[in-house]
């Protein structure tokens, strides 16, 4: 499936994925505790710096993901101006523009695997406790692989569909979608069990 | 337990697959997609728990990375976005939905499933998502609640529909709706 990752490699992609996290962490924190416009206009700068450095392709494709706050930044400055703070409008569209700008970098430099990475050490001590993450784990795994084959079977029912009926699909697709989709879950479970089942180091984890 | 997980998984698969049909494009540029239903349907099928697990799967795929969101939309961008309310509801609001399905057993189930649909994914999404706008447009609960009301017509089919789909699938498959379980 296609992830939001960069389509180019960045040196940022070697960075270790907890590092950047944490960072992102408090760069928001930050971006929210800031209340001067200079200070914003600063972090929008180096936000925008940040996707320009990798080149312009990086640029374009990152630009392209804050498309859907522009509206929101249009009304922040419309409405404020209307009440005569344009200063505090400002403020709130460049603080949104940049966290989710810092946010977004973040996810196109770090791959999937990375992630997942750090979500499996922050679990680390909940299996010191005896819970398991198996069920977490597969479960992702499973969603990973269920979801590319739904959507090819949504466009299967769609073009049926368009060869018996003159009329765009409508939400009837969904009941065979989801009809199939529970058989799956029950073959999948079946298949499952068959082979061990949810079973953690060596241990029945109950039924 | 397998069957547990699978289902759940296939929910938060289900969730995704319907936020890739794209219906119409509001003017505000957010794509009116059927991806609340998913939610709805969650609630409604797998009942409180397993729907709430099913959208929590699905949120923490969107946060790695995965364009999963309507629109192709993902990633930790989400969490600092005006929506953020929204996404962080679905998983508040499957287990609403879940939660009135079970309550209202002695209702028929696509009545049942449709009353929920509105309360859990109309109600109380609206409720997370509104309160998310409002704090990081930084206005008013109800300047942030005018800003979302164009969607409401379309949730309010999606809620029908969802009654109407529960009532199909509990016909078809009676073993799989785990919320009449």
């Amino acid at each position: 499936m296609l992830a939001l990752t960069s389509p180019v490699r960045t040196r940022a992609h070697g960075w270790p994925a907890g590092a950047k996290l944490g960072a992102l962490g408090l760069a928001t924190l930050g971006l929210f505790a800031l209340e001067s416009l200079l200070g914003q206009t600063l972090a929008a700068l180096v936000v925008l710096g940040l996707f320009l450095a990798p080149g312009r392709v990086f640029a374009a494709a990152g630009l392209r993901r804050l498309r859907a706050l522009w509206p929101f930044v249009a009304v922040l400055l419309v409405w404020n101006g209307i009440e005569g703070d344009l200063r505090e409008g400002a403020i709130l569209s460049l603080r949104l523009l940049s966290a989710v700008g810092a946010a977004t970098l973040v996810t196109m430099t770090t791959r999937l695997d990375d992630m997942i990475a750090v979500i499996r050490r922050l679990a680390a001590p909940l299996r010191r406790f005896g819970v398991s993450t198996r069920p977490l784990e597969l479960g992702m795994a499973l969603v990973l692989r269920f979801a590319p084959a739904l959507a090819a079977r949504g466009t299967q029912l769609a073009s049926a569909w368009r060869a018996r009926s003159a009329r765009r699909p409508s939400w009837r697709i969904v009941v065979p979608l989801a009809i199939t989709a529970l058989d799956d879950a029950d073959h999948v479970a079946d298949a499952l069990r068959a082979r061990g089942g949810l079973i953690d180091e060596g241990r029945p984890n109950g039924t | 337990m397998e069957r547990d997980l699978t289902l759940i998984a296939m929910f938060a698969a289900l969730i995704a697959a319907l936020g890739l049909i794209p219906q119409v494009t509001l003017a505000f540029g957010v794509p009116v997609t059927a991806q609340t239903l998913g939610v709805m349907l969650a609630g409604t099928v797998l009942g409180a728990k397993r729907g709430a697990l099913a959208a929590l799967l699905f949120m923490a795929l969107v946060l790695l990375g995965l364009p999963l969101l309507s629109g192709g939309r993902g990633g930790l961008g989400v969490l600092a976005g005006p929506t953020v309310g929204f996404f962080v509801g679905f998983p508040v609001a499957a287990f609403a939905t879940g939660w009135i399905t079970e309550r209202l057993w002695r209702l028929p189930m696509g009545l049942a499933a449709g009353i929920a649909s509105v309360l859990g994914g109309i109600v109380v999404l609206y409720v997370c998502g509104i309160t998310g706008m409002s704090i990081i447009l930084d206005r008013g609960w109800l300047e942030a609640a005018a800003l979302s009301t164009a969607f409401v017509p379309g949730d309010v089919i999606k809620a029908v529909l969802a009654g109407m789909i529960t009532t199909i699938l509990y016909r078809a498959r009676p073993r799989s709706v785990v919320s009449r379980g």
